[in-house]
């Protein structure tokens, strides 16, 4: 590793010093990682959305005269729309800055109905309605939670009717199931987050000092 | 106008992203393909106002002195220091002045910065250097041959600053902020896994399985590896379903609502 390869490992190091010793309690070391974090981040995604965006979306199309002439002017269109956009700055027009809005909230509104109606209701629906009682004892007990826990999930989040007698039992039922996804979600959280700091502890007694072979 | 247009788009795109569903034609996808283009487009502008946004907080910090004010300088040195690396490239081996270069760019910027606050003579002097700086940037740029400035080639990704940037800041601090709440976890599960009632004694068995699952080491991992993957292949997924299954309505519902102009919060005052 050449000189800027360790200049860079001890800066990270510094970095990964700086954001742990907030654990202590919040110092000037930690409030300047954070303000570097912001200012870079910020840039960092900036640059990335220029490129993959503006340039390849955009520059790129309206410079290709492959394309039919179309195909180069409609690109404009998006262009426009993003310049007006940022008449937010200006009080006076800044009206304009409401159809950029309205054309994206209107678009990601009718893609995101389709798409989640899809996938996150029919074909759910459709993974849950299975034959209970197939296979051997540990399957049907299996797809019998599945079926029963879904349903009751289901109920317990349907606040339009009063959860008493036996729909109170199934909306009852419902939550132990959504208490044990919360569980193994939270363990899965630990588990990753761990995972994470196991990471930076070894950068720091690995990478940095050299302590770990 | 300024509102009627503005619910007319809303309606007319929303109705055709949900109308091209069912029209699996290729102009269809075509236009289709052009709207997503757009989004994207619309969205490097509206990332330039979070920008001047970003800028406009930190220059109030700084220039009315408000609590850790002097980080703002922080924030705008690494917000510039990006965006310089993204747009610039080296040509050969060597930097040539291009250090020098990209501090004269940042001098500038804290000159006017400064420029701001002063008043008389030392704004006069902060302009005076803010343009120094500037005439020295330009002509280190003009002569300077063994780096470039690039707007319309992906040269600017190449950058191996905006790499290295990326790799021994970026990544560490994020990585370290995402670590640090494996302890803050750890004291909010000693509140929430109190088994107080069969909720929360529910709660944390099934956490516990989930953790313990990893360590290889402890009597019965076998055990604790078969109820875990039956735990997170059973009642976690049926569980999970009723709440995907609820997602999805309700986004249904909410973009039906916005489609046709029922919800309108979106659209701000005035």
């Amino acid at each position: 590793m050449g000189f800027w390869g360790q200049f860079g490992v001890w800066l990270a190091a510094l970095l990964t010093i700086g954001i742990i010793s907030f654990l202590y309690k919040d110092n000037f070391l930690y409030k300047a990682c954070e303000a570097i974090f912001v200012g870079i981040s910020a840039g960092y995604w900036f640059i990335v959305y220029y490129w993959d965006n503006l340039y390849k979306k955009f520059y790129l199309q309206v410079t290709n005269h492959d394309l039919t002439s179309w195909e180069r002017i409609i690109p404009w269109v998006g262009f426009i729309l993003g310049v007006m956009m940022l008449s937010r700055l200006f009080e006076k027009i800044g009206w304009l800055s409401r159809w950029p809005l309205a054309f994206i909230v209107g678009a990601t509104a009718g893609l995101y109905m389709m798409i989640y109606f899809v996938s996150n209701a029919m074909a759910q629906v459709a993974s849950t309605i299975i034959p209970v009682f197939i296979g051997d004892w540990a399957t049907i007990i299996a797809n019998f939670f599945i079926v029963a826990g879904t349903f009751c999930g289901l109920v317990y989040f349907f606040f339009s009717k009063e959860h008493k007698g036996a729909f109170g039992l199934a909306s009852r039922v419902g939550i132990w199931f959504l208490m044990i996804t919360f569980g193994a979600s939270f363990g899965y959280t630990v588990m990753s987050r761990m995972s994470l700091m196991i990471g930076r502890l070894d950068f720091l007694f690995g990478t940095w000092l050299g302590m770990i072979k | 106008m300024k509102r009627q247009i503005p619910f007319a788009l809303v309606f007319i795109f929303g109705f055709f992203t949900i109308f091209q569903y069912f029209v699996p034609h290729e102009s269809s996808e075509w236009v289709y393909e052009f709207l997503l283009d757009w989004i994207l487009i619309i969205g490097i502008f509206a990332l330039a106002l979070g920008i001047w946004s970003l800028w406009r907080v930190s220059i109030d910090k700084i220039n009315n002195r408000r609590p850790n004010w002097g980080y703002s300088y922080v924030t705008l040195a690494g917000l510039f220091l990006m965006i310089i690396f993204g747009f610039t490239a080296k040509n050969g081996d060597s930097w040539g002045y291009y250090f020098p270069f990209v501090i004269a760019v940042l001098l500038v910027i804290i000159m006017l910065i400064q420029t701001i606050k002063a008043k008389g003579q030392s704004k006069i002097l902060y302009i005076g250097l803010a343009l120094l700086f500037l005439i020295i940037s330009i002509l280190i740029g003009y002569f300077d041959k063994s780096w470039s400035i690039h707007f319309s080639t992906s040269e600017g990704l190449k950058n191996t600053m905006f790499q290295d940037f990326f790799d021994y800041i970026l990544i560490p601090i994020l990585s370290t902020m995402f670590s640090l709440l494996a302890f803050f976890i750890a004291s909010a599960a000693y509140r929430a896994f109190r088994a107080r009632n069969v909720l929360a004694t529910i709660l944390l068995v099934a956490a516990l399985i989930v953790m313990l699952r990893f360590n290889f080491y402890l009597p019965g991992a076998e055990y604790f590896a078969r109820t875990s993957t039956w735990l997170m292949n059973v009642p976690n997924l049926a569980a999970n379903r009723a709440i995907v299954i609820g997602i999805g309505l309700g986004v249904v519902a909410t973009a039906l609502k916005v489609i046709l102009g029922i919800e309108r919060g979106y659209m701000g005052k005035g």
